[in-house]
């Protein structure tokens, strides 16, 4: 049981954390047709259209009610008024998802009404869905914002089904946390669908953030689910729900639709898959495919052979409570030591975790506990590089933003696949390190047999 | 919050500015605060433009007040190099919570000073004002006035909330704080009379560097650097320098003018970019520094530096010209920037199709013209799908813009290169121009083109979403060809002015009614042009044309 301590800090130094307005902007990216809208000043969203841009290598749709200083005072009607009309005019979305910033929270806008509001005024608009979720900076994080959108989500535009006999048992909603990559999502819908199951991911970032090339210059999003097929999700059998910030997202949809829901804390690892397999073979009848078998046996098989590089190995990792539970998990089961664990936000995995003590923090924090419990191994998104760099230990880049290496959006993580891919790639980076910084000398040994000649002085 | 918007004032009526100089006084005084279009803006805010301006001043501490948005969101994102101190690079926030939007944030504020000071030591810590803590209303100038106190150390306050303005506006709050707090409050430790200060260069990829052994051959030290690769120190005694030069980027324009008001230093607005610029500004620069008291000789020594670099970069270039015959270009960039290549761009051979002059002003348009030739392709606006067409139709072979229109040019499967801030490579001064023209051949003749061409084995010729972007297109413009009604509706709803949402149509009416023959008359007569002043050289081009269309009628 981990113990979760507040950093006491007042000036949080190099931010681990990313605000929750820009959690919600991607959560609503993951919806077909879709604009998300930040109600705030412009420079909000500027930050994040750089962040995910720079991550994802994709042009990105967001826009931004444009907050003025004399706007900010007097309220924001307007603003969100002509942001709506202007992007229904000019981009023709499907939905327009709408957070709220600090800005907008200080003064208290009243968005919903302004929202009943346009809608009123404005025929074109009245039945255009608009989703709003109150993602206040000043509070929480970017994971938090996720989860909160992707809860507003389904309580506003999943129906409740006309009669529950009409459930249709072949259909699975995923509910998937922001930890999980565009490849991850592939990943589970094929292992899903090879269930003979038919999954609607909501939201569903692998059709509209996975590199692929548009149709079209539409200025909103290309792919990911649509409106319509949120509306019937409620006539799934089953929701399969990934990572507790997903939890109350589940629920909404359970009283929502009636559709009972089945959360994983953990897709990273070999319990976790075979607690998945063993759940998808129940609901659908059929045995796991032999390629799952196969798979099975090949992640065993990189476990054995990565633990004798990860075993051991003392392990600093930063990263949102559920990435923080999937990697942290993983590395501590190949014999790692979760001993430095800082996180940006509370939640209920933290407890879970394999450490004794769970920050909330920042990488300064990340960097000082990894020197001073001297970890040789880092993982964090890219902004940790300075730090690594800092300590000179190997460092593996997980979550967003990755800025400073391709790929990010593909890594995968889910599935007996994505385990041992995860773990091969750790492998090597530590045997490579190896290579560069830690072949023997007459020197090591030396020093070797000083600090163990320290240590028994003790 | 009032001496806030006393220092916007006083930045909208920057005489050095020329979008403010042609406004009339009332107009001045409303500024560049352009109203942003809500659900069609993009821009970074005025917080992001003071950050950019100020922290690549490399051993201060940066620490922004405000919640976690502002800098957990983006720290950490520029490309400005160090030779030194890699402090700025470390991201410092109050990141502050509920409880501080009720309580207000300044005891938080202060604290964060001390735990910087006490863990890093810096010589300055400098202090960014966000919405939220303005809004709450955290005095930031009384609390870095109280820490500068306790500490003994200079606090700054760069008052720059978000929402006050644009970005440019951004730097240019950042340049008044350094006015204000920082310029001349330290002595150099020994002065020469080859002190040069430069301003508005942020050193990124490290492009400074390849300029700065050219002038430490001329013995010319770079006294500050405002702000690429610069220290507090520097900036701090800067004001015994004997010259500045202006890096064309208007950004700080007004830190500029008033060192030059206070302290007599002369400046002039000079480009490394381009081997002729470059070879001017270094001119400019001995010219200026002789006039201040430096020896004549210096001005030889230039001349043969000049003579010997031009060689060498013009020889590195040719090379490319057999390879580039025939290749088009497509330019897409802040317009000041682009004449500055255009001129090496042609020497190596290639055709430039077209050149963005969305932000240039009258007298860029001039230079363009002066280089491509009277009927240059200037674009002053265009929408990804014209230019998506563009280089579909191959009527370029290669876009050279800034990374937000890369995706257009890279899902048409065309060479695409980043010229603006987050490239990788460095494109100043007679080598970086060489790298620029090496760069383009690199893309040009990237095998990787003609493989990601090719059809995949399911796809019937002609039937990709490529091709139907491309008939879509066609379609449209064959069905405006048709129909001349709709045709002149479309022409006349091109926007001329952002800022007040002015159409191409209304304002040639106004002109025609009312015979205007000015900026100003039309101004007057449909707000055109009242914003930020950037479309008034289209109105410009309006008039003239009209002009001339009302003459060859009367000549009838
Ligand atoms: S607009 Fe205001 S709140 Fe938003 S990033 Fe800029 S300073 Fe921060």
């Amino acid at each position: 049981m981990a113990t979760v301590t507040v950093s006491k800090k007042a000036c949080s130094v190099n931010p681990l954390k990313m605000s929750q307005p820009i959690g919600g902007a991607l959560a609503f990216m993951g919806l077909r047709g879709a604009m998300p809208l930040l109600h705030g000043s412009q420079g909000c969203t500027s930050f994040g259209l750089v962040l995910f841009t720079r991550h994802f290598k994709e042009a990105i749709p967001m826009q931004t009610t444009a907050m003025s200083e004399v706007a900010t005072v007097l309220g924001g009607y307007e603003n969100v008024e002509q942001a709506v009309l202007n992007i229904y005019n000019r981009a023709k979305p499907e939905i327009i998802g709408i957070c709220s910033t600090g800005v907008t929270e200080t003064k208290g806008d009243d968005v919903e009404g302004y929202i009943k509001l346009i809608r009123e005024k404005h025929a074109a608009v009245a039945n255009l869905p608009i989703v709003y979720v109150s993602t206040p900076d000043f509070k929480d994080a970017f994971q938090d914002g996720w989860e909160k959108t992707v809860t507003r989500i389904v309580e506003t535009m999943v129906d409740a089904p006309k009669s529950p006999a009409r459930r249709d048992p072949t259909k699975v909603n995923v509910l998937p946390g922001c930890h999980l990559t565009p490849g991850d999502l592939d990943e589970l819908r094929t292992i899903i669908e090879d269930f003979g199951l038919e999954p609607t991911f909501l939201p569903d970032l692998a059709g509209s953030l996975d590199g692929h090339i548009p149709e079209d210059f539409t200025p909103t999003t290309i792919g990911g689910v649509g409106v319509e097929e949120i509306s019937i999700m409620g006539q799934a059998g089953w929701t399969i729900a990934i990572g507790a910030q997903m939890r109350r997202a589940a629920e909404a949809m359970q009283q929502k639709t009636g559709a009972p829901f089945m959360l994983f804390e953990r897709l990273c690892g070999l319990e976790a898959n075979d607690a998945l397999m063993a759940f998808l073979t129940e609901i659908s009848g059929r045995p796991a495919p032999m390629k799952y078998r196969r798979q099975r046996g090949q992640l065993v098989d990189a476990m054995l052979d990565g633990h004798f590089h990860i075993g051991g190995r003392k392990l600093a990792v930063g990263a949102e409570p559920d990435l923080l539970n999937e990697v942290g998990g993983l590395l501590a089961e190949m014999g790692a030591q979760l001993l430095v664990a800082v996180t940006t936000t509370q939640s209920p995995v933290l407890e879970r975790l394999p450490t004794e003590e769970v920050l909330i923090g920042d990488l300064e924090d990340l960097e000082n506990l990894a020197k001073a419990k001297d970890c040789d191994l880092m993982v964090t998104h890219s902004h940790g590089r300075q730090a690594a760099s800092r300590l000179k230990i190997p460092f593996f880049r997980m979550g967003i933003p990755m800025f400073d290496r391709l790929g990010g959006g593909h890594q995968l993580m889910v599935g007996y696949r994505g385990a041992r891919d995860l773990i091969f790639n750790i492998s090597n980076l530590l045997m490579a390190d190896h290579e560069e910084n830690h072949e023997p000398t007459p020197e090591t040994w030396l020093e070797g047999f000083s600090s163990c000649h320290a240590t028994a002085a003790h | 919050m009032s001496s806030l918007s006393a220092t916007i004032q006083d930045v909208f009526n920057e005489p050095g500015c020329g979008k403010n100089a042609n406004k009339s006084e009332a107009e001045r005084k409303k500024g560049c605060t352009k109203q942003l279009q809500p659900g069609g803006a993009a821009g970074g805010c005025a917080f992001d433009g003071a950050k950019i301006a100020l922290q690549p001043l490399t051993d201060v501490a940066h620490l922004v007040h405000g919640p976690i948005a502002c800098e957990g969101n983006s720290w950490d994102n520029r490309g400005a190099k160090s030779s030194g101190s890699n402090l700025w690079r470390t991201g410092f926030t109050t990141d502050i919570n509920e409880t501080d939007v009720v309580f207000g944030g300044e005891k938080r504020l202060f604290k964060s000073i001390r735990e910087i000071i006490e863990k890093y030591d810096p010589p300055a810590v400098f202090v960014y004002q966000t919405c939220v803590p303005a809004m709450i209303g955290d005095d930031i100038d009384a609390v870095c006035k109280a820490a500068r106190e306790k500490f003994n150390k200079p606090v700054i306050p760069i008052n720059s909330p978000g929402f006050v303005g644009p970005k440019n506006l951004g730097n240019k709050l950042a340049g008044e704080a350094l006015l204000q707090h920082v310029i001349g409050t330290e002595e150099p430790e020994y002065t020469t009379p080859y002190d040069l200060n430069i301003i508005g260069e942020y050193n990124l990829s490290g492009e400074l560097w390849q300029v700065k052994p050219l002038l430490d051959e001329l013995g010319i030290r770079i006294m500050a650097c405002i702000s690429g690769d610069g220290k507090y120190r520097e900036v701090a005694s800067s004001h015994r320098a004997k010259a500045a030069m202006m890096v064309c980027s208007k950004a700080m324009i007004n830190v500029a003018r008033k060192m030059e008001e206070r302290y007599g230093i002369p400046f002039f607005e000079g480009s490394f970019y381009g081997i002729e610029d470059s070879s001017d500004s270094l001119r400019e620069i001995a010219r200026m520094l002789i006039e201040r008291g430096a020896p004549e000789e210096l001005m030889d020594r230039t001349e043969a530096l000049i003579a010997r670099e031009e060689a060498k970069a013009w020889a590195a270039i040719a090379k490319y010209k057999p390879r580039f015959k025939g290749k088009k270009v497509l330019l897409i960039t802040g317009g000041v920037k682009s004449w500055s290549v255009v001129a090496a761009l042609q020497e190596a051979g290639l055709e430039l199709v077209g050149t963005s002059v969305k932000k240039s002003t009258k007298e860029d348009k001039e230079r363009i013209k002066e280089l491509m030739g009277q009927d240059a392709h200037m674009i002053e606006d265009m929408t990804p799908r014209e230019m998506y067409k563009m280089l579909k139709d191959a009527r370029a072979d290669i876009m050279l813009s800034g990374g937000r229109s890369q995706f257009i040019a890279l899902k048409a499967s065309m060479p695409w290169l980043d010229i603006n801030q987050e490239r990788h490579h460095a494109y100043m001064g007679y080598v970086g121009m060489v790298k620029l023209v090496e760069e383009i051949d690199k893309a040009l003749y990237n095998p990787v083109w003609a493989q990601i061409r090719k059809p995949a084995p399911w796809e019937k010729s002609g039937d990709n979403w490529q091709t139907r972007a491309m008939a879509q297109a066609e379609a449209e413009a064959a069905a405006l060809a048709a129909d001349p009604v709709k045709a002149e509706q479309v022409r006349r709803a091109k926007k001329i002015c952002n800022c007040k949402s002015v159409e191409l149509g209304v304002i040639e009416d106004a002109i025609t009614a009312n015979n205007l023959t000015t900026v100003e008359g039309v101004r007057e007569a449909t707000n055109a042009s009242g914003g930020c002043g950037a479309c008034a050289v289209r109105i410009e081009e309006v008039l003239a044309e009209l002009a001339s269309a009302s003459h060859a009628i009367a000549a009838e």
